[in-house]
Parts: structure tokens; C-alpha cells; sequence
């Protein structure tokens, strides 16, 4: 293997960590920020998960979550932290596509694209 | 009971699973299920739902660190996402059409084999193998740091690693955990990736297989925030300072109790879900 092949690779993985890092902490706050709200207004209500009711149409798919937390409402602000954090690995996966087209390595761009199809048809086709 | 009452001791509980699955390199997310269905009285559904959005936290989160020490192969853990994330879909749609019943037992058959495998000695011997037609002309041979320069290793055996990733990727998405035993053990085993590669790059590899079953489960309302709330934030706190404390343990003892109890939610979880409990 090539040591210029090879620098790029760690150069890739090295911002690649630090954005996994990042969108972790952020989506973090977000929950946390979400999750102060909810408690606030509802932490003496009484919960029960015993049964399985499925949730509302809102907090299912991103249009309704952004919805809810521009309402500040707590369960959807926590909702937007989620999908921040499933949002990371798939920005990983889009960054990695660019760092292999960088490499001018078009075998795995295509593979990487067919990763990033896969995660996209999941959060947006799957409904 | 109140959202409060509840919050609370299943962020405790999350923290010390998480922190106990970093110390152990078990990872927390096997344990979460059986301890929100088990003893929080959770819907198992909803449980899988909080335990897989952990996971990709606990993976991809600041408690990784993996990524700087030029042990995982992206190439390696691209290629193999392909697989993963296409058993995923098909896990978080099993889960879906499958009765609660049939995933509390295969949940604690998977529980079974995780704490055998954690308890199996590690293949750390040196493997001189030639390189693998496929594997070369699909680019995955690399080498890794070693004490004495880069060390470069082979491939073998991709399509019988193929398979049994989508096989963990399809039990990643049907029980809400990170399946990192085996994806370790497809690679380490099956296709002769050095244990410290297969280790890092599978860790590499668990937030984006995650992610790929999470999608379906907001889309079929599973992901409850009131619920992954408390659960999440405990699991990244606890994965966070088990990152921190880990030099300092002796991890033998703990290892070997993690195990003892992961076979005690086995049992509960093959009972409760042969009973028709769950």
C-alpha cells in the first residue's frame, strides 16, 4: 500500500472521529435541553410504558419533531436530539463518500453510496 | 408513578450499565433491554427503541476512542456496512411482524452466546496468511501500528464474513442492541482480521448499522422521548466515565460478573418469553 494512501486514510478517520464526537454531544445538550422542558411541565404526571401504544404521528418523522420544537414542547425538542444523533453516523457515512472521492477511489464511493441509500430509504422511505 | 420517579432510577440503572459495559468492553446496550423489560415493567418494543438509540451514543460517541489510533480500516468496515445495514432493515421490519414473545426468547439466546463469548479466550496469535484474490481486489488487506513499526495483514474468507455481518446487522435491528460480539467474531474468526483491527473497526461500524434499523423504529413510533431520555443520557454519562476509570480497573473480576449476570437475564428473558410474559 502506498504511505500516501495511507495518511489519507488516518486524515479521513481523524475528522471523522471528531465529527462523531461533536454530533454525539450536541444531540446530547439537545436531549438534555428537551428533557429539562418535559420534566418541568409534566414530571408529576404519571407514566406507564406497560402497554405499547406506538407515538403520535408528530413525533414519527422529522417534519412533525421540527414542528414540536418550535413549539418548545419538551418531548419534541428531545425527539430533534434523537434524530441529531441518528443523523451522525449517516454525516459520517456522507463525509466518507467525499474522503473516498478524494482518494479517487470510485469502488468505494460506490459502496459508500450504497450505504448512505440504505440509511436514507430508513429514516425518510421506511414510513 | 410519576414521570419523575420513573426518570430517575432508569437513568441510575443506564449509567452503571453503560460505565459497566465500557469498563468490560461488553457494551452496555445488551443489558438495557432486559433491565427496562424485566424490571421497569418498559414494553419490550420501547425498550429495544431507547436501547438502540444508546447504542449509536455509546459507538460513535466521545467514549470511542478508537479512531486516532490507526487500528480500524474504513475500507474494511465500509465494505462491510453494506451487509449490515441491509440485515437491519430487515431486523427492525422482523421486529415489527414478529410476536414480543418470539424476541424475548431470541433475545436471551443472544444473551447466552454474548456471555460465552465474552468469557472465550482471545486470539491473539500472529496469523501469517496469503492474500485472498477477492479481499485484495476489493482493497481490504491493510496492516496497524504494533510496537516494532506497521505490522500488514490479509484478509480471508469475505463472503462467509458477508453473511454473518448481515446476520448481525438483522439481529442488531431486531433486538435494539450493537451485536459488536458478532461482528468481532466474523471478522477476528472468519475472516482472519487481527483482533485489535476487528475490535475498533467493528466499534466503528455498530452507530451506523444502529442507524440504519433506528429510522424504521421513529418512522413506526417505537422511539419514545420520555422514555430514550433518561436512558440515553445515563448510558453516554456512564460509557463517558467507564472511558475514564479504564486503565485503572482490574477488569478480570468485573468481566466475569458481567457475565454471571448477563446468563441471570438470559434465563429471565427465555422464561418470560416461553411463558408469554413478554
Amino acid at each position: 500500500m502506498l504511505p500516501e494512501r495511507r495518511w489519507t486514510d488516518q486524515r479521513i478517520e481523524n475528522i471523522l472521529g471528531n465529527l462523531l464526537r461533536a454530533g454525539v454531544l450536541l444531540s446530547a445538550l439537545v436531549v438534555a435541553i428537551g428533557g429539562v422542558i418535559y420534566l418541568l411541565r409534566h414530571g408529576h404526571s404519571a407514566v406507564d410504558f406497560r402497554a405499547f401504544r406506538g407515538e403520535p404521528a408528530d413525533l414519527r418523522n422529522v417534519h412533525g419533531i421540527i414542528r414540536d420544537t418550535l413549539a418548545l414542547r419538551g418531548r419534541g425538542i428531545i425527539q430533534l436530539g434523537l434524530l441529531l444523533l441518528i443523523a451522525t453516523p449517516i454525516a459520517r457515512v456522507a463525509f466518507s463518500i467525499f474522503g473516498f472521492a478524494e482518494e479517487r477511489d470510485r469502488m468505494y464511493v460506490l459502496f459508500t453510496l450504497m450505504v448512505f441509500a440504505v440509511l436514507l430509504y430508513s429514516l425518510v422511505g421506511s414510513a | 408513578m410519576t414521570i419523575l420517579e420513573f426518570s430517575l432510577p432508569v437513568c441510575g440503572s443506564s449509567l452503571i450499565a453503560g460505565l459497566i459495559g465500557a469498563l468490560t468492553g461488553l457494551g452496555g446496550g445488551v443489558v438495557l433491554v432486559p433491565l427496562l423489560s424485566l424490571f421497569f415493567k418498559v414494553d419490550i418494543r420501547y425498550a429495544i427503541g431507547a436501547s438502540l438509540v444508546s447504542v449509536i451514543a455509546t459507538s460513535s460517541g466521545p467514549a470511542a476512542a478508537y479512531v486516532k489510533e490507526g487500528f480500524s480500516n474504513i475500507r474494511i468496515g465500509m465494505f462491510l456496512e453494506i451487509a449490515t445495514t441491509l440485515g437491519a432493515l430487515l431486523g427492525a421490519n422482523l421486529a415489527a411482524r414478529v410476536s414480543t414473545h418470539a424476541i424475548a426468547i431470541v433475545f436471551g439466546v443472544v444473551l447466552l452466546f454474548s456471555a460465552y463469548f465474552s468469557r472465550k479466550p482471545r486470539s491473539q496469535a500472529e496469523r501469517e496468511v496469503p492474500p485472498d484474490p477477492l479481499a485484495t481486489r476489493l482493497r481490504l488487506n491493510g496492516s496497524f501500528p504494533d510496537a516494532d513499526g506497521p505490522r500488514s495483514y490479509n484478509v480471508q474468507h469475505v463472503p462467509t464474513g458477508w453473511a454473518l455481518m448481515f446476520g448481525a446487522g438483522a439481529l442488531s435491528g431486531l433486538l435494539g442492541i450493537g451485536s459488536g460480539a458478532m461482528k468481532v467474531l466474523a471478522m477476528d474468526q472468519a475472516m482472519k482480521i487481527p483482533f485489535k483491527v476487528s475490535t475498533t473497526t467493528s466499534n466503528f461500524m455498530i452507530g451506523v448499522t444502529a442507524a440504519a434499523s433506528a429510522g424504521v423504529y421513529l418512522n413506526r413510533g417505537y422511539i419514545d422521548p420520555g422514555l430514550v431520555m433518561p436512558v440515553m443520557l445515563g448510558v453516554l454519562a456512564g460509557s463517558l466515565l467507564g472511558a475514564r476509570i479504564l486503565i485503572k480497573v482490574h477488569t478480570k473480576w468485573l468481566r466475569l460478573g458481567f457475565s454471571l449476570v448477563i446468563v441471570l437475564l438470559a434465563i429471565e428473558m427465555l422464561y418470560n418469553g416461553l411463558s408469554g410474559r413478554i
